[in-house]
């Protein structure tokens, strides 16, 4: 129909007749490409009037004035200071420093549980692989939701009240309250003590790095995991003793109904970690089976051969490569990980959604500009997290020759 | 000195074969294999044990309340899954009507069993019962209001119906949608590209919870003074606007799937491009993409489930609203309504998951040819 | 695709209620559609609480009814549309429910900024807190360093904080989006206290294992007043359940009972038969058949009758009418005339 426009030729061929407009793909495409964003734009414009239409005429407060406005509630676990005479504003950032707390934890917890699962599915003891298998194919085929309120349901049920709580060694106890630790007091000279623990990192890095130029020219290995080890946690640990110990604890003790002093690790939150990195970790598992049974066997093989033992192959052959398989979809599984840890509303953990698309929302009544900030910091937590992981993976990828 | 007989093939010594070779083998090869094993069985028999000890040695199994099963160290309360089940299966449609629901279901699993075994022929009148007529007589049914047929208001629907519902309707809702996103992504007009890129990334990127709630405090501003929605209605265009994006996604690996010659030569032969997508493109690629489809909906399926945080009664939203039943509290009735509806789900899911599984291996049996 | 479009057209139909223009036909509008949509609480025994088999009962689903029986004479026309906490106000706001009668606590914020006008109180209540018995509590100021349940999206959560503060106490918050899941949290030990409407106490104490095993305070740490909304900008819709308000507080007063009602048709005094629309024209006066407030009390009863069947002696709840009695008798209950 339309094949000769879409090449104009140059040459002896007469020129066709002038085709109908309609009939110009390049037209075409322009007119549909038009009309979409007028609807759009028309689309959006009748929302956005009726809101504000709605809004006015039933004089609903409107804008972010309640930022600055005091709150007047409480929330039961913060990493920043807040209390009810804190605004609106802070408690915004209590609740997002709550989210990213338990999904940062979520994600370490749910990786190594997914690794050690997805090895043991390719285990050849049979009743590990099976095991493995039976935990996937729970966990992954059930609600999260439900696994929630079953783990929160579980924790608050087995576990005692406060007056006849379960002494733990080191001073913590562990009852329906939660789990309280003893909580680290620094003293003076502390100070140094941390700077150590710095040094110990940076020179761990820089000996990593000289070992791997070394090896590369060399061959020769550099026992780079134990002084790495010796330095971050030996070198500190002379400080703290030359020093004279100058740490201090300050130990939970039951006064009153609850357990004062102290960190204390409420039941709300151990139920959604536990919860979000088993659901999390079935899934971590099939990705990790999948990644490694997609490195060819001639590598395990090859590397059988040279007279690696399993082990080695395991760590310098197999997980190098299948990890190039593994990174995007371990990408969106942390993704979900994040966005889950929004369930937490449904079992009183003060996470994001619950302090601020929950309470925030209730106390103010508006309903628009709160929904449309939480898009925002789920929006901006997933493109960070995507590029981070973008980041690393093109790192990962290098090493392929 | 030779043998000229042959010498008798002697039997593998007896701990390479058998149920003890295999057990060498397969779980104490090594020390560290061993170890595993012994684990692995502690773990299996506390297991089982808790289970069995549960689940039926120190169970209640009749009763009419919750004292019945107030024992001490009780298991799980089975008699309050009795009482309950209706209302687990229906939540509280009116109960002379329950069987439009049940009929309801009847249709389906007449239309789907066949569709979804690939050895029935007519495949093409069975996706028109599906998407034509089962769909109206099933809105008629449930919904009511015509034919005689009392109106059941949405607020009296619950439990398992309630989550079957959001399931499919969302899951067919976002079908077309889901379609159009994914050409819209591939589309060679840039602001098309742009409008479905954008929603994609942003509907992936927020949770579940946060649309909800969009749907049950913020969409009812959106609309023009006096027109409101139902509110399951509300849920249910929330839910298939969301699972659009994942779908699209999953088609659109389908559609990069597809060889380029199969593109050109649809344009080759003067196809339009509705014709070229219709009739050569699509149909290659939804096959393709069939266990990703699947899949799809079995996440979609648990994520029902969440429509409890906005006061719709789906299965898990009854259980929990009746394990607060005066008349049936002991320490065992959260516990055993949160089992079963575990159990309903796991078994719905697993199945759906098995069913993925079945269609991967067909079609890459298909490949190898 | 095509039958997707066809669903949904239909679904429309059915489903998605156009009327137009609600500013000032709320009336209008309920008569021509011939249901009241009536938003309440999604479970609160006593208040609005469905039984097994979808029947709604309660002190406020039957202010909806009565609110029915006025607007169309009939108590059963009612849709009960089940509201959380937190989308209460914007299915008031959006029309997707007429009038809201979710035990709501009137306060300035909710009149001027969230676009309500709440008709009048038709129970005063304060907030409470219930304890263990075994915690030996006998007062809310012993509750220095407890854990405290409580609702989010509600007037309690802010109270309790308030109170907390000015009394120098200590307390954990532990806040959960529903009813339901307090309670089991509470039940399994979670909280020292569980704090919400003191009316709402009591209810939720019936649904615990043993209910003798915990207290309610004698602390009031706030008042209360528990009232319907309706949509502002609407006056003539806000008088009409102002009245039915107002009626059933007059009847009560008047001594006109679901069971004598039709005796009361005969009597010659002139407040009974004002109130039963035998003398004047005071229905008309708010667009409503005259004898409006005779088929409230032949339908749904008076405002003591509904308080005992729903909430009060009659029932398992058993509250003291206290403040809800009518000012005749030493409580805050006061009807203007219909006259």
């Amino acid at each position: 129909m339309t094949a000769t426009v879409q090449s104009p030729s140059p040459g002896p061929i007469a020129p066709p007749a002038k085709p109908n407009l309609l009939y110009r793909p390049e037209f075409r495409q322009a007119v549909y490409q038009i009309l979409l964003v007028i609807a759009l734009i028309i689309g959006f414009w009748a929302i956005a009037h009726n809101v504000a239409v709605n809004l006015a005429r039933q004089n609903i407060a409107s804008g972010f004035g309640f930022w600055t406005r005091t709150a007047g509630f409480d929330i039961s676990q913060t990493l920043i200071e807040f209390d009810n005479q804190s605004t609106y504003g802070k408690a915004f950032w209590a609740g997002l420093m709550n989210t990213l707390l338990v999904a940062g934890l979520g994600i370490i917890f749910a990786t190594i549980l997914g690794f050690l699962v997805g090895i043991g599915r390719l285990s050849s003891n049979w009743l590990i692989a099976k095991l493995a298998t039976a935990y996937v194919e729970i966990l992954r085929n059930l609600p999260l939701l439900l696994q929630l309120f079953f783990w929160y349901f579980a924790v608050l049920k087995n576990l005692p009240g406060p007056r006849e709580s379960i002494s733990l060694p080191g001073g913590a106890s562990l009852n329906v309250r939660g789990l309280y630790l003893p909580a680290p007091v620094p003293e003076s000279g502390f100070g140094y003590v941390l700077a150590a623990f710095g040094i110990g990192i940076l020179t761990s890095i820089a000996i990593a790095m000289w070992s791997k130029r070394r090896q590369l020219a060399t061959g020769q290995r550099f026992p780079v995991l134990w002084t790495s080890l010796a330095l971050i946690f030996l070198l500190p640990g002379a400080v703290y003793l030359v020093l004279g110990q100058p740490l201090g604890f300050e130990y939970p003790a039951l006064r009153g109904f609850n357990f004062q002093g102290g960190m204390a690790v409420q039941p709300e939150f151990m139920a959604l970690l536990v919860g979000l990195s088993t659901y999390t970790a079935s899934f971590i598992a099939e990705i990790v089976r999948a990644g490694i049974a997609g490195v060819p066997r001639g590598q395990r093989e090859a590397a059988n051969a040279i007279g690696l033992s399993n082990g080695l192959t395991m760590r310098l052959v197999i997980i190098p490569q299948a990890l190039r398989i593994i990174i995007p979809p371990l990408t969106s599984q942390y993704l979900n990980l994040a966005k889950n840890s929004s369930l937490a509303v449904a079992i009183g953990y003060p996470d994001f959604v619950s302090v601020f698309t929950g309470t925030v929302l209730n106390q103010t009544g508006q309903a628009v500009e709160v929904i449309l900030l939480t898009m925002l910091v789920f929006l901006t937590i997933s493109l960070l997290t995507s590029a981070f992981m973008n980041w690393f993976n093109k790192h990962i990828a290098l090493v392929e020759r | 000195m030779t043998s000229t007989t042959a010498t008798s093939t002697m039997r593998p010594p007896r701990s390479e074969v058998g149920l003890i070779g295999w057990l060498r083998k397969n779980l104490f090869s090594s020390v560290t294999n061993t170890l595993l094993t012994i684990i692995g069985l502690w773990i299996i028999w506390k297991v089982i044990t808790a289970a069995i000890g549960w689940a039926i040695l120190s169970a209640t199994f009749e009763g009419s309340d919750g004292a019945a099963c107030s024992r001490e160290h009780a298991g799980a309360c089975w008699p309050f899954i009795q009482a309950k089940f209706s209302q687990f299966m229906y939540g509280r449609y009116p109960e002379p009507q329950r069987w439009r629901v049940d009929l309801t279901y009847v249709l389906a699993i007449a239309g789907l069993v066949p569709l979804m075994t690939p050895s029935v022929p007519g495949k093409l009148f069975n996706t028109l019962y599906m998407i034509v007529f089962f769909p109206i007589a099933a809105f008629f049914l449930l919904v009511g209001g015509y034919f005689g047929l009392p109106y059941v208001p949405t607020e009296l629907w619950g439990g398992l119906l309630v989550t079957l519902v959001v399931a499919s309707v969302g899951i067919a809702g976002a079908f077309p949608i889901g379609i159009l996103l994914a050409l819209g992504r591939r589309s060679k007009m840039p602001i098309v590209r742009w409008v479905s890129v954008g929603f994609i990334e942003l509907v992936r990127g927020v949770p579940l919870i946060t649309v909800l709630f969009m749907a049950s405090v913020m969409l009812p501003l959106f609309l023009p003074e006096g027109v409101t929605i139902d509110k399951l209605l509300r849920a249910l265009i929330m839910v298939a606007l969301f699972s659009a994006a994942y779908l699209a996604e999953v088609i659109r690996g389908g559609l990069q799937a597809i060889p380029r010659g199969q593109f050109e030569a649809a344009d080759a032969l003067g196809l339009s491009y509705p014709q070229k997508m219709g009739l050569i493109v699509l149909p290659q690629a939804l096959k393709l993409v069939i266990p990703g489809i699947v899949n799809t909906f079995i996440g979609l399926f648990k994520d029902t489930s969440l429509v409890l945080i906005i006061g719709i009664f789906d299965l898990l939203g009854i259980v929990q609203l009746n394990q607060t039943d005066a008349k049936w509290f002991s320490p065992s009735t959260g516990m055993t309504g949160y089992v079963f509806a575990g159990f309903v789900f796991w078994i719905f899911c697993f199945s759906m998951s098995r069913y993925s599984l079945f269609i991967e291996r067909r079609l890459a049996r298909g490949d190898r040819r | 695709m095509k039958s997707t479009t066809k669903l949904f057209a239909l679904t429309t139909a059915v489903l998605v209620s156009t009327a137009s223009f609600a500013s000032a036909q709320t009336l209008d509008r309920v008569k021509q559609r011939g249901t009241l949509s009536c938003g309440v609480n999604v479970g609160l025994a006593g208040f609005s609480a469905p039984d097994d088999k979808g029947n709604w009962t309660g002190f406020d689903v039957d202010y909806c009814r009565a609110i029915a029986a006025a607007v169309l004479g009939d108590a059963t026309k009612v849709r009960f549309v089940p509201t959380t906490a937190k989308e209460r106000f914007t299915a008031l706001q959006s029309g997707e429910i007429d009038v809201l009668n979710r035990n709501t606590t009137w306060t300035l914020a909710r009149d001027s900024s969230l676009g309500l006008s709440f008709v009048g109180t038709n129970y005063y209540d304060g907030q409470g807190l219930m304890v263990k018995t075994g915690l030996k509590v006998k007062s809310a100021k012993e509750l220095d360093g407890a854990t405290v349940c409580v609702q989010t999206g509600t007037t309690t959560e802010l109270n309790l904080a308030d109170y907390f503060r000015v009394n120098k106490l200590a307390y954990k918050p532990v806040v959960f989006e529903k009813a339901d899941e307090i309670l089991q949290a509470y039940q399994a030990g979670r909280c020292d206290v569980y704090t919400t409407d003191a009316s709402g106490l009591y209810a939720q104490r019936l649904q615990m294992q043993k209910p003798d095993e915990h207290i309610v305070l004698p602390e009031i740490i706030s008042k209360e007043p528990l009232g319907p909304s309706v949509r502002q900008g609407d006056s003539q819709w806000f008088t009409i359940v102002r009245w039915v308000h107002f009626a059933l507080l007059n009847a009560e007063e008047a001594g006109i009972t679901k069971g004598n009602v039709d005796k009361m048709l005969e009597s010659t005094n002139p407040d009974v038969r004002r109130i039963l629309g035998k003398e004047g024209e005071f229905g008309k006066g708010i667009g409503l058949a005259n004898d409006w407030a005779f088929q409230i009390i032949k339908q749904v009863g008076n405002y003591g009758e509904i308080f005992d069947a729903t909430v009060g002696a009659g029932s398992r709840i058993n509250i003291a009418r206290g403040q809800n009695n009518l000012w005749t008798k030493g409580g805050l209950q006061y009807a203007p005339p219909i006259r």
